[in-house]
């Protein structure tokens, strides 16, 4: 996926158009190297800024938080059996769960990459 | 926060930085998959310069060490190292360190840098007799660990490559002395190194170099965790505190009850006798999921202790930790079975209780040889 038809949060997940989604680069290269990842069930209904999925690495545990409400409706098996594939492939391959959205709107709130690189730069992590 | 003599080192090679025991030390260089890969499979080097080092000198010194720690210094030979516990006289742990013997009245002890302060100090106050106790000063040492450990230092230290397991050799070269000993925290087959911070800054690029052809890595302190807990080795702060008595962290084998009188002794002969109420068990989860410090284990749905460390082992590819657990409400004898498990993240997960260590080295360290 371009990151440029992305949105992103700034807890630094991001959205695509059809509801599908996954972390930044940034976010995956500041986590290291990813062992574990734990999704959604389909069919949970989340809030935005809802932690959902869990994301570790060797060190440490993150959170990851629904970037918009609604229902998850999938959630990507190839991260469960590979999830160093979060690290190679953060935009394609790598992508977390899918949510149905409740309101398609509320992703135009979120960055653009442009923005949120500005975000990252100017210290936002 | 203190750095070590190779901090310019490690920033100028990309290493990311954490605080450790009041030191910044690096957490990872490539990474810490990668890093626990190269000392695994080939070697791996570590800058342990933040590790304390004591002298302990004069004619009483055996005698004096004696009294204070609980394995038995008297058995130790010249150029030998032991591994060893500092009591308290309720029988917890002040610290947990090596001590090798160079000469009968000469000894070198290696404590954990974030209690070394603590350990002059415990050290300090008891002093009696002919001893004399002097820090190290401009300490700086680097573990060389791997199956390829020995093959890369053989060329700057041809001698030391035919140490036994724990044997120390002083070594010179170009005119600097090192210490070398066959000893380290990831159970490979490997070296520490220790001299004056000026010495370690000349060997460590030598030490790349060297092992430039047999992919040497350099290794932060993420990789150290990992490897030192897949051993099941106990990391002070964690697994071993002033809470918790030697013989419930199951240390048993370096307790020497019998070798004559040592501060913590009583507690411990009779908490030997009457069986710890606590100790420490190592276990794998059955389900995927990574146990951490801090975490609860519960058997059969009540909760009996928590977890001290846990990881993700990265050459078993499932999570690993150790933790204290209520002997009462997990006897020894129900091991085996079923019901112990670990909350992780609001999941019940499984877990087995397992045998240490979690993984076995391919390369056996050559013991007692020469």
């Amino acid at each position: 996926m371009n990151p440029n038809d992305l949105r992103f949060t700034k807890t630094h997940e991001w959205v695509s158009p059809d509801g599908t989604v996954g972390i930044s680069d940034h976010a995956q290269h500041e986590i290291t190297d990813v062992v574990f990842v734990e999704l959604p069930k389909s069919g949970r209904a989340v809030k935005g800024e809802e932690a959902c999925c869990v994301v570790e690495s060797v060190k440490a545990a993150f959170d990851i938080y629904a970037p918009v409400a609604g229902t998850v409706s999938a959630a990507n098996d190839a991260v469960a059996k590979d999830p160093a594939v979060v690290n190679r492939s953060p935009y394609d391959q790598g992508w977390l769960f899918k949510i149905q959205m409740a309101n398609p709107a509320d992703r135009d709130k979120l960055m653009t990459h442009d923005q949120y690189q500005e975000f990252v730069k100017t210290g936002g992590h | 926060m203190k750095r070590t003599p190779l901090y310019p080192q490690h920033k100028t090679m990309g290493a990311r930085l954490i605080e450790f025991g009041g030191w910044e030390m690096p957490v990872q260089f490539q990474g810490i998959l990668a890093e626990h890969k190269a000392v695994r499979e080939a070697a791996g080097v570590f800058d342990i310069s933040h590790m304390g080092q004591v002298w302990v000198t004069g004619s009483e010194a055996e005698g004096f060490l004696q009294r204070l720690v609980t394995n038995d210094v008297s058995k130790l030979a010249q150029g030998k190292g032991l591994y060893a516990l500092l009591c308290r006289e309720d029988g917890t742990v002040v610290d947990d360190l090596y001590i090798y013997r160079f000469e009968t009245d000469r000894f070198f002890l290696v404590v954990n840098a974030s209690r070394a302060e603590e350990d002059l100090k415990w050290v300090r106050g008891r002093l009696k007799g002919d001893v004399q106790i002097l820090e190290q000063p401009q300490a700086a040492a680097l573990a060389l660990q791997g199956p390829k450990a020995s093959a890369i230092l053989e060329p700057l230290f041809p001698s030391a490559i035919d140490l036994p397991r724990n044997g120390i050799v002083e070594i010179s070269l170009l005119d600097m002395d090192f210490l070398v000993s066959r000893t380290g925290y990831t159970g490979e087959d490997g070296f520490e190194i220790f001299a004056p911070a000026g010495h370690i800054l000349q060997l460590y690029p030598r030490l790349l170099e060297a092992g430039a052809g047999f992919g040497l890595a350099p290794c932060g302190l993420g990789a150290r965790d990992t490897l030192r807990l897949e051993m099941g080795y106990r990391l002070y702060g964690q697994d071993l505190d002033e809470k918790h008595t030697g013989l419930e962290a199951g240390l048993g084998w370096v307790i020497k009850l019998d070798k004559g009188d040592f501060v913590g002794r009583d507690v411990l002969v009779r908490q030997k006798a009457e069986g710890p109420k606590r100790r420490l068990v190592a276990f794998r989860l059955k389900e995927k999921g990574v146990p951490r410090h801090g975490h609860a284990l519960s058997f059969k749905g009540l909760p009996v202790g928590e977890v001290t460390s846990g990881t993700f082992s990265p050459s078993l590819q499932v999570g690993i930790g150790m933790g204290y657990v209520e002997a009462r409400a997990f006897p020894k004898d129900v091991e085996k079975e079923t019901g112990l498990a670990v909350q992780v993240h609001g999941r019940e997960i499984p877990a087995e209780v397992v045998a240490l260590p979690f993984y076995n080295p391919k390369k056996a360290v050559p013991h007692e040889s020469k």
